[in-house]
């Protein structure tokens, strides 16, 4: 699949994921009965458009009510997006995503940063985050931290919509969480400029999530090692600096497709298996 | 579709049938249908 196809799929989704246009323009958020599935990518309920819940949000509402609920919905669905198709939801499906790949796309006069000092140590982070979710509501006073505090998706596409369309007196209630809330949103989508992804790479829980989930996805990276001219085109083709031959089940993988692409040998193919197979043979 | 992947995706749909059946996808729906002021930095 070539890029702007993926593009399409990224912006479809987008679309779909936000499709009550009209509380764009009224300041309200969509009450109808599909919010009670949650999407499978990073994308706020509260975002005036939004026709589905968000996943992380969910989680959180479970894990900050008090007495505790286990949130088995919303687990179960998390663990089927992820079986079917692992990072592929970031790489295709997340909304948050795309966003973060458009502003990564603006020129900018600086080197595009990938393999720097600290990476490696900073992609970890999502992984503390991901504890976060569920630890801390019961530290915090029962509070969805990672929402409350972090989350840049809710500031973007929530926060700042509806004080822009300043309904509801929203605007009288800024405070200082608003403003911090800002900050990080601000930070992030700078960061696009030099880096691809920030968010997905070092803070996403959703991506931590889904990225353990690679292994046993139904959608994978398929190498044919006998086609393999070793010339390490794919390592350096990918955005999220995986080698493909080393760890083609990669968590960080989001399987977007460009180490295949960049494939003079044709070895590597994203897909599901049965299909997988077919195209491998022809 | 290999045995590991095909049990997992059995216990997801087991999960979201469980979750559905306590009323979880109601209490989502009560969540996703309300301003949630956390999100957006008010509350």
């Amino acid at each position: 699949m070539d890029e702007r196809r993926r593009g399409w799929i990224q912006f479809a989704s987008l679309l779909i994921q936000n499709a009550d246009f009209r509380g764009f323009f009224t300041g309200t958020i969509h009450r109808g009965a599909t919010k009670q599935v949650c999407v499978p990518g990073l994308n706020c309920y509260s975002c005036p458009g939004a026709v589905g819940a968000c996943p992380i949000g969910s989680l959180q509402t479970f894990l900050a009510s008090r007495p505790v609920k286990l949130p088995y919905y919303v687990l179960g669905l998390l663990l089927f997006f992820g079986v079917l198709l692992g990072r592929a939801v970031c790489g295709f499906l997340c909304p948050f995503g795309y966003i973060q790949e458009l502003l990564h796309r603006i020129p900018f006069p600086r080197r595009k940063l990938g393999n720097f000092r600290g990476d490696r140590t900073l992609r970890c982070l999502k992984y503390l985050v991901l504890a976060g979710v569920f630890v801390a509501p019961l530290l915090l006073d029962w509070t969805p931290a990672f929402c409350k505090y972090l989350c840049p998706a809710g500031t973007l596409e929530g926060g700042v919509p509806l004080v822009a369309l300043n309904l509801g007196g929203l605007e009288l209630r800024l405070g200082a969480l608003y403003f911090w809330k800002l900050g990080v949103l601000a930070a992030v989508l700078a960061a696009c400029l030099w880096i691809f992804r920030p968010f997905c790479k070092y803070l996403c829980p959703l991506g931590a999530i889904y990225g353990l989930m690679n292994r046993v996805s139904l959608c994978r990276l398929h190498l044919d090692s006998d086609r393999c001219l070793g010339c390490g085109r794919c390592a350096r083709a990918c955005p999220m600096q995986v080698d493909p031959l080393q760890s083609p089940d990669s968590p960080e993988c989001i399987r977007c497709g460009r180490c295949a692409r960049s494939c003079p040998a044709e070895a590597l193919r994203v897909g599901f298996p049965q299909r997988e197979k077919q195209k491998m043979s022809q | 579709m290999k045995l590991r992947s095909a049990a997992l995706l059995a216990a997801s749909l087991g999960l979201i049938v469980l979750g559905v059946l306590l009323g979880q996808n109601g209490e989502v729906l009560q969540k996703a249908t309300h301003v949630c002021l956390e999100c957006i930095g008010i509350g």
